[in-house]
């Protein structure tokens, strides 16, 4: 169980969250919603204690802000939503960095990079520069040291969590369907996932529970089908959004709709 | 691709193997270097002489051991600390910055350690008798390492934000600390006397003519620690080259680390400076060479980096006492007439692939 209550965070003098509060359960898989500048990335570097924050937080029961580093590193494991490589490492050597830090060594740390890597579609790219890949191989690499790092979702110690900013931001449709597989598999499997996400379709097809925000504020949360209406939707991002079902089984559709449906829209769809 | 994988070894991106082939070749280059170092000079013991009776001392004239036990041995064992010490240097600042520009000499942290050294050669003499006494032939390693520490925390409060280094603030930076250091040693040098002008002019340019075993004695151990710290550093320096959030993320007690680090880039610096004056760009020619050939995993790096950074340092000592014999030219220039245009063609090459 991630649990945070009262979650207040200060960046320089501004305060970004007013005490919100958050539980998110293993076995599921989490959304943060909001519009740009709402917080999500704030409260994920609340929860995973890189920015000093007011309130309580229990990761499975311990403050992740008291738990030594490498424990910490053992329950969880985070893809931020942007990541600079300083030195030419090769795929397979950035992707081991999460094994390592998970204990493994050796050959069995290289088995578990490469295993990682085959996982998000990047085998046979272990011997390439990190840095002559393109942005969303970079980004698929990216998870994949996460993933290593905390590969089996069940540890001694409990569950085990994935914090993903922004996971398919970078991602061809194809990839952004697997990544969003990949994190619903992990949660199956009994381990936890937070995903900070701005695709509302997806949300709605991958998520079990949605937590909206607004200006550093909960403005809904729940099960995702209560929490993606249109109104509400409207009312916290400022534009249309339609919410429609279709297909079968039935998923839900989330569209944004453009103000001047003459102009544009309707001219593009034929009149 | 294919070619790729097949030159990082036999588990595609996988660089272990090679690094640790590569430490095995430098241990060979050290121990060629030694040889010829010892081989070497005015003095003319020849290297079959050198080599069969070192150890005895039996066949060679007193004058022969003394060349050999109290000038080229302690001068070659300096030369091997010096160098390894700056090397391993420049690699952890360059890990800690996350930037491969970043080097003690050039940033101002060398420049800080020689303004240390110099004020306690001039004005060493001003300590209260008893702290003098107390501190005794530490003085002015002592002030190297203060010196080159302070340089060091300046110049990463001064660089980093939030996290992240700017190199163009790091450079500016160690100019102005440089400058400073340059500055002040000036000042010095009115208050200074003949025999501490000498000491001065030496701390310019840098040699290892003035080695000997007391020296080494307070030196040596401090260089050595400081390399062996490091090796602790290895695998936080790692995870740091994805940026400080992700290293903590990985379990690095990054603020831990980076104490360290800079203690032992201090230290290392400090100490190298105190016996053998600024010597440039072993700390940034010998980590880029490695990370060009076997990749920038620091618990291969640094290790190797020792290695490499020795077996140069004492080439360029040879080099140094060899081309205007019986004279000798300082090391430094040595060093940076082969360091400098390596680091403009790291300049050339990194044009557009890292932003400075
Ligand atoms: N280091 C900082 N100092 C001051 N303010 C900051 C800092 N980082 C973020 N903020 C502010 O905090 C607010 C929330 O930022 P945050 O990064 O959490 O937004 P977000 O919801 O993740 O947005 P996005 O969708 O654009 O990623 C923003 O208004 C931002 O300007
Ligand atoms: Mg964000």
């Amino acid at each position: 169980m991630l649990e945070a209550h009262d979650i207040t965070v200060h960046l320089g003098k501004r305060r970004i969250l007013h005490g919100l509060s958050l539980a998110a359960a293993p076995g599921e898989v989490t959304v943060i919603l909001g519009p740009n500048g709402s917080g999500k990335t704030t409260l994920l570097r609340a929860v995973t204690g890189d920015v000093p924050a007011g309130g309580r937080i229990a990761l499975d029961g311990a403050d992740p802000r008291r738990l030594r580093p490498w424990e910490l590193a053992r329950r969880r494991a985070v893809l931020a939503q942007f990541a600079r490589l300083a030195f030419p490492f090769t795929v397979l050597e950035v992707v081991r960095l999460g094994a390592e830090a998970a204990g493994e060594i050796g050959a069995a740390a290289a088995a578990r990079a490469r295993a990682a890597l085959a996982r998000v579609d990047l085998a046979g790219y272990e011997g390439r520069l990190y840095q002559e890949l393109s942005g969303g191989e970079q980004a698929r690499v990216q998870l994949a040291r996460a993933l290593a790092q905390v590969w089996e979702p069940k540890g001694p110690e409990g569950p085990r969590w994935l914090f993903l900013d922004e996971p398919v931001a970078s991602l061809d449709v194809a990839h952004q369907l697997q990544v969003m597989e990949i994190a619903a598999d992990y949660a199956r499997q009994g381990g936890g996932v937070i995903a900070v996400m701005h695709d509302l379709t997806l949300t709605a097809l991958f998520a079990d529970r949605v937590v909206l925000l607004e200006a550093g504020r909960v403005a809904a949360e729940g099960p995702t089908a209560e929490v993606i209406r249109a109104d509400r939707l409207a009312r916290v991002y400022g534009c249309r959004i339609d919410v429609t079902t279709a297909g079968d089984p039935p998923r839900l559709i989330v569209t944004p709709v453009p103000e001047r449906r003459g102009a544009a829209a309707g001219a593009r769809a034929g009149g | 691709m294919v070619a790729l994988s097949e030159a990082t070894g036999p588990v595609a991106g996988d660089r272990r193997l090679r690094a640790r082939r590569a430490t095995l070749a430098l241990g060979g280059l050290v121990l060629v270097a030694a040889w010829a170092a010892l081989a070497t000079g005015a003095a003319g013991v020849s290297l079959p002489q050198a080599l069969g009776r070192l150890v005895t001392g039996a066949g060679l004239t007193l004058q022969e051991q003394v060349v050999l036990w109290e000038i080229r041995l302690p001068r070659l064992v300096t030369g091997l600390c010096v160098g390894a010490a700056l090397a391993v240097s420049g690699a952890v600042m360059q890990g800690l910055f996350r930037n491969p520009l970043a080097d003690p000499g050039l940033v101002g942290v060398g420049a800080g350690a020689g303004l240390g050294a110099v004020t306690a050669i001039v004005l060493g003499g001003l300590l209260p008798p008893a702290l003098a006494a107390l501190a005794g032939i530490y003085t002015v390693p002592i002030a190297a390492f203060l010196g080159g520490w302070a340089a060091t925390l300046i110049l990463y409060r001064v660089s980093t934000r939030a996290g992240r280094t700017s190199v163009a603030t790091m450079l500016l930076a160690g100019i102005a600390l440089g400058a400073l250091a340059g500055a002040v040693t000036g000042l010095l040098v009115y208050a200074a006397d003949d025999q501490q002008l000498r000491d001065l002019t030496f701390w310019g340019l840098g040699s290892l003519a003035g080695a000997s075993w007391p020296k080494l004695a307070v030196a040596a151990p401090v260089m050595l620690l400081a390399m062996a710290g490091t090796l602790w550093l290895a695998r936080g320096l790692n995870g740091l080259a994805l940026g400080e959030a992700a290293a903590a993320h990985l379990g690095v007690p990054v603020q831990r680390m980076k104490n360290l680090a800079i203690l032992a880039v201090a230290a290392a610096t400090g100490a190298a400076v105190a016996v053998s004056g600024g010597i440039g760009f072993i700390g940034i020619v010998v980590p880029h060479l490695l990370r060009l050939a076997t990749g920038p995993d620091h618990r291969y790096l640094l290790p190797n980096a020792a290695l490499l950074g020795a077996a140069l340092l004492v080439g360029a000592d040879i080099v140094a006492r060899s081309v205007i014999a019986p004279a000798e030219l300082p090391i430094g220039i040595v060093t940076a007439l082969m360091g400098a245009p390596v680091f403009l063609w790291i300049l050339l090459r990194r044009r557009g692939v890292v932003d400075l």
